[in-house]
């Protein structure tokens, strides 16, 4: 039976479980919704949670847990023989699984019979004839024992999904009649509903914590195994980035500090354009703009951050790199040899973090009292001196907030850099000379051919890990100084 | 409170500080202030009371032009301070404020030190050549504001860490520090408790040797404590301006006498 299918019948009955559990609520107070402890919807719902919940969770854990516990049974029947030298047990898993999923294929197709796919003693090169005609993907010949294997794993496979569909409509069902014989109208069916909805938003607020944490496992794990292969003294303290993708191992350097160099060299710049532009423009938007210049005009700034990074790349490799170039390249004043440069992503990724400094800011900026600014001018002073001495001091917090909070855009930033500012992994005070920052190389390093568990592909998770550390620390440390901070003038 | 303090006070000598005539105060379609002609005179504490939304407050931010910041809010008519008419276009509001203080309803320390707050309107006029001469301004202001005892060892400590009583004592120095002319105060006891209130009281009674001070107040028992002239406004006109004394115990326009009865507002 197709998984839609179940999902659809098990919604199904807790839909008619839920006019049942609402209509039962009803007749045991006598008709009279008064009578009952909840309201009848409470009761319907209650019934339809009491369907659906465990109904779902039984189908998402057996379809987790099948797949592992039906490999391990066919990987024991796969005799050593058949596992080649230099391959290992996976890959002729991965062997069965494919023969399996070519033959339930070919059999939904047509090209091959029931019979034929499930005759262990069928002769294997006619069944790797019929599934390459049925356009499967075989790669090599198929031996006996795999399709053996692949045999049974069908077998147990649809064997298996056929008990789960059964298990999951029966618990459906108890569940539905369990609590529809609950349902009287002392029953606290809202209360039950309640904890239903808290529990729904736990979940939704788990999975995004779960997933981080999952994130950074994936991380972690990895770049164990990168220190396994590569010493950690020479990834951190390391001066030079140079990975052959030839040799492997050993002749490659990978120090991160050139590319730390050069992400917090980018940065910099993109800060400098960044914070003043932005914190002007946030103090010109609060302060001075009138309500409809201000209508207008934030709406427009904040249409910069809708730009995807790409677009400011092309602004960067088209406009700005042979802008500078013209002044600052050999035909001006000779600094600069390409137009792809520190200065030309910094300038651009300053442009892209504008809106960020300055539409976090002017909120911030909007959201210090009145009472403040009338306290000021209340004093002799102008307009000026009350923004410099009064509103920006109190609103400085969440403005450290919003430029550490651009700077970790900055850090994390790939396109930009990737098509403004070079390739060059490079430790060099000139701002006009290519660089290249963590990202960059992170998509360099796995996008290559290397070899995924050589030491030039996982220093990819190092150097992410590397990054996240970094941006983390931005972030706690701009919760903290906005924290610190916060209540000084509320 | 202070009967025989009411029949002594002597303010028919002082002159006249600010100068008030057909004041007509609009925001946007609402005629908020109708016609109302003040004479507020020199060291003496003059009451503004009347029911809420009658335009009190928002005539007292017209003698300091606070109103200009507000968009929407037109005046008009003659203000005149010491013969000058403040509204002139001459006059820069900034120079204004700083010779007409505000002391505003909810105490607004800034977020600075207790002695950055009371050196702020000093510091943005030059009033002090050297550090020596703030340390003194601040001293002198804390001390008329009647709280240098209580910060005298934690100036560095933040203003607004203070309780609220104080922190309205710290907006009167911070006021008091640019040595204003006239000193407006908004409501300046709403938001404090009874002790901070008298203490407040003292205050004002005793700034009143130096300044005209014009109060905002919901309360008719403070207005008639501390001032020696009233003001009653209802729906934005002025209904009767007088002797506190005689404001309060002979007024001449029977809608004074509602209200200072408790009849209306």
């Amino acid at each position: 039976m197709p998984l839609l299918w179940l999902i659809l019948i098990v919604v199904a009955i807790a839909a008619v479980g839920y006019v049942l559990g609402r209509a039962r609520a009803l007749q045991s107070a006598g008709g009279d919704s008064r009578g009952l402890h909840s309201l009848p919807t409470f009761y319907g719902a209650n019934v339809a949670l009491k369907t659906a919940v465990p109904a779902f969770g039984l189908l998402i854990v057996w379809l987790l847990v099948q797949p592992i516990f039906v490999n391990s049974q066919i990987s024991g029947m796969i005799p050593d023989t058949e596992v080649e030298e230099g391959s290992s047990r996976s890959l002729v898993m991965a062997e069965v699984r494919r023969t399996a999923y070519g033959l339930e294929n070919a059999v939904a197709q047509g090209n091959i019979t029931e019979d034929a796919a499930s005759n262990a003693n069928a002769d294997i090169a006619e069944v790797t004839q019929s599934l390459k005609d049925a356009g499967q993907i075989v790669t090599s010949e198929i031996t006996q024992p795999i399709l053996l294997a692949a045999q049974s794993y069908r077998v147990m496979n649809s064997g298996g999904y056929s008990v789960m569909s059964i298990a999951v409509i029966l618990i459906a069902l108890a569940g539905a009649v369990f609590s529809w014989r609950q349902t009287q109208s002392e029953y606290r069916a809202r209360n039950v509903v309640e904890q239903g909805v808290r529990v729904l938003l736990l979940a939704a607020a788990s999975i995004a914590i779960l997933t981080t944490v999952g994130i950074v496992l994936s991380l972690v794990f990895n770049t164990w195994e990168f220190f396994k292969l590569y010493p950690a003294s020479d990834f951190f303290f390391g001066t030079t980035w140079s990975p052959s993708f030839s040799g492997r191992g050993g002749s490659s350097s990978l120090g991160v500090l050139p590319l730390l160099w050069g992400t917090l060299y980018i940065s910099i710049v993109a800060l400098l354009v960044a914070v003043p532009i932005g914190l002007f423009a946030a103090i010109y938007l609060s302060e001075y703009a009138s309500p409809r210049v201000r209508s207008f005009a934030k709406p427009m700034l904040e249409v910069l951050a809708g730009i995807p990074t790409i677009v400011y790349g092309l602004f960067a490799l088209l406009t700005v790199g042979p802008l500078l170039l013209e002044v600052f390249g050999d035909d001006g004043l000779g600094w600069m040899k390409a137009g792809t440069a520190v200065m030309t992503a910094g300038l651009v990724m300053g442009v892209m973090l504008i809106p960020f400094v300055s539409s976090l800011s002017d909120d911030i900026i909007n959201a210090v009292p009145q009472a403040m600014r009338d306290g000021s001018y209340g004093l002799g002073a102008n307009q000026s001196e009350t923004i410099r001495q009064v509103v920006l001091p109190a609103a400085l917090p969440g403005i450290v907030g919003a430029v550490l909070l651009a700077a970790s855009r900055a850090i994390g930033e790939t396109m930009i850099v990737v098509m403004g500012a070079g390739a060059a992994a490079r430790l060099s005070l000139n701002p006009f000379e290519a660089m290249t920052t963590v990202t960059a190389k992170i998509v360099s390093q796995l996008t290559g051919d290397a070899d995924f568990a050589s030491p030039e592909a996982l220093v990819a998770f190092a150097l992410g890990m590397t990054l996240f550390i970094l941006t983390l620390g931005l972030n706690v440390f701009a919760l903290y100084i906005v924290r610190k901070y916060r209540e000084q003038y509320e | 409170m202070n009967d025989m303090s009411r029949v002594e006070r002597q303010v028919d000598t002082n002159k006249i500080k600010l100068e008030c005539r057909d004041c007509q105060v609009y925001y946007g379609e609402t005629h908020a202030i109708k016609d109302v002609n003040v004479d507020i005179e020199d060291k003496t504490v003059t009451a503004f009371i009347g029911p809420s939304g009658c335009g009190k407050s928002t005539f007292l931010r017209c003698l300091n032009r606070m109103n200009d910041t507000i968009d929407v809010a037109r005046v008009k008519g003659s203000f005149k301070l010491d013969g000058e008419d403040i509204y002139d276009k001459r006059v820069d509001p900034v120079q204004l404020r700083a010779k007409v203080g505000m002391v505003f309803q909810k105490p607004n320390p800034f977020p600075k030190s207790i002695y950055d707050n009371v050196a702020y309107g000093p510091r943005i006029h030059g009033l002090a050549r050297n550090k020596a001469e703030l340390d003194e301004i601040v001293e002198k202001s804390l001390r008329r504001g009647a709280i240098w005892n209580e910060v005298k060892d934690r100036l560095d400590a933040p203003g607004t860490g203070l309780s609220g009583g104080q922190q309205q004592r710290l907006c009167i120095a911070r006021a008091v520090a640019t040595e204003p002319e006239v000193l407006l105060m908004d409501e300046p006891c709403s938001a404090l408790d009874p002790i901070a209130t008298a203490q407040v009281e003292e205050l004002i009674d005793e700034l009143r040797s130096r300044y005209s001070v014009v109060i905002v107040t919901h309360s008719m028992q403070q207005a008639a404590r501390v001032s020696q002239k009233t003001a009653f406004f209802h729906l934005g006109n002025l209904v009767e301006f007088g002797e506190t004394g005689q404001i309060f115990t002979n007024p001449e326009d029977p809608r004074t006498e509602s209200y200072i009865t408790g009849r209306i507002g």
